[in-house]
């Protein structure tokens, strides 16, 4: 059915859909996040789920405390080197589709700790991140704008064709490799398969 | 000719319970036939080492999971039911000490004195050691 047909119809009150877009509104609707916080953005991310601005009015209020039950990682503060691994190993253990925010400027780059010696310089490096929020911490209406963008990005996802979404498609990897922490830092320092960082011109 | 149309009625009566165990066993058949479907077309399988493994806070499982605990420590179980009962009933006495008449008083030193004698017992035995 083409876009013009369907205006059509819907302009005469004949509402139409199909099964992907059905299917699609119904996971973009109950996103539940895991049970889990690393740093202060944390703390924002239960001021979200709290009454005053209630996260579950976007269907994400059921944060389970077991990754078997979880759809969505929110990274919620500071990679630790030390923590990085767990991180990759309980995403591994969420059950696919699943989905992962960086919230937070540590979260995304490392943050006012980029400089350290012990905190990852962000968690793109070994998980794919499907939203990233700014801020430090970003507040909880920042948190649902990541929740509403992370919805739209599962409503227009294809479940087939040359470019199905990452669940979906045999070929994605089901676990991404879980870094060790060594003596100096964490080996590999980064997943090579994900993480590929636009060149910075230098020189010139 | 009467009888025949009881018995009938009394089948059909009953034929409803038989319609609701079909769709009773029916409904999650074919609920989870059509996910299984929905999964193996749209959603495959990528089972693997980290995702079968036990969910331990992201932590690597370590040891085994059959831990033995000492037999000896029954002691101690006892001894704490010991004091365990004594003072789940010492505070309603100690709360109608003063309107109690002789006999109550004379039967709840009764039963402290049962109680004292088993921990007078543990006591010689060396439970209370901590070792």
């Amino acid at each position: 059915m083409n876009e013009g047909l369907r205006s059509e119809l819907s302009k005469q009150g004949v509402f139409t859909t199909t099964l992907q877009e059905l299917y699609n509104w119904g996971r973009s609707n109950s996103v539940w996040p895991l049970n889990f916080g690393l740093a202060c953005c944390a703390i924002e991310m239960i001021a979200a789920s709290m009454a005053r601005f209630d996260i579950s009015r976007f269907g994400s209020e059921v944060f389970r405390p077991s990754p078997r039950q979880a759809d969505l990682m929110i990274v919620a503060g500071t990679v630790t080197k030390k923590m990085a691994p767990l991180v990759v190993r309980l995403y591994n253990q969420m059950p696919a589709p699943k989905y992962v925010i960086a919230m937070g400027a540590c979260a995304i780059s490392g943050g006012p700790f980029k400089q350290g010696y012990n905190v990852l310089k962000g968690i793109d490096r070994y998980l794919p991140v499907d939203v990233h929020i700014p801020g430090c911490p970003p507040r909880p209406e920042a948190l649902l704008h990541a929740l509403i963008t992370l919805q739209e990005k599962m409503r227009g996802e294809p479940l087939a064709g040359p470019a199905p979404a990452r669940h979906a498609d045999p070929s994605a990897p089901g676990e991404y490799p879980v870094p060790a922490y060594g003596p100096y830092d964490l080996t590999p320092a980064k997943n090579d398969e994900l993480w590929r960082p636009a060149p910075l011109p230098r020189g010139e | 000719m009467g009888r025949a149309t009881n018995m009938t009625e009394q089948t059909q009566s009953y034929l409803f319970l038989a319609v609701l165990l079909g769709v009773a066993v029916a409904f999650p058949l074919v609920m989870l036939g059509v996910a299984r479907l929905w999964a193996t077309v749209y959603s495959p399988a990528k089972p693997g080492p980290a995702k079968a493994a036990p969910y331990e806070c992201g932590l690597e499982s370590t040891g085994d999971a059959w831990v033995q605990l000492r037999s000896g420590y029954y002691l101690y179980a006892i001894v704490f039911l010991i004091f365990d009962v004594e003072a789940l009933l010492l505070l309603p006495f100690a709360v109608a000490f003063t309107s109690l008449p002789v006999g109550a008083f004379v039967a709840i030193l009764v039963f402290l004195l049962l109680l004292v004698e088993g921990l007078v017992w543990a006591w010689q035995k060396g439970v209370l050691e901590w070792n």
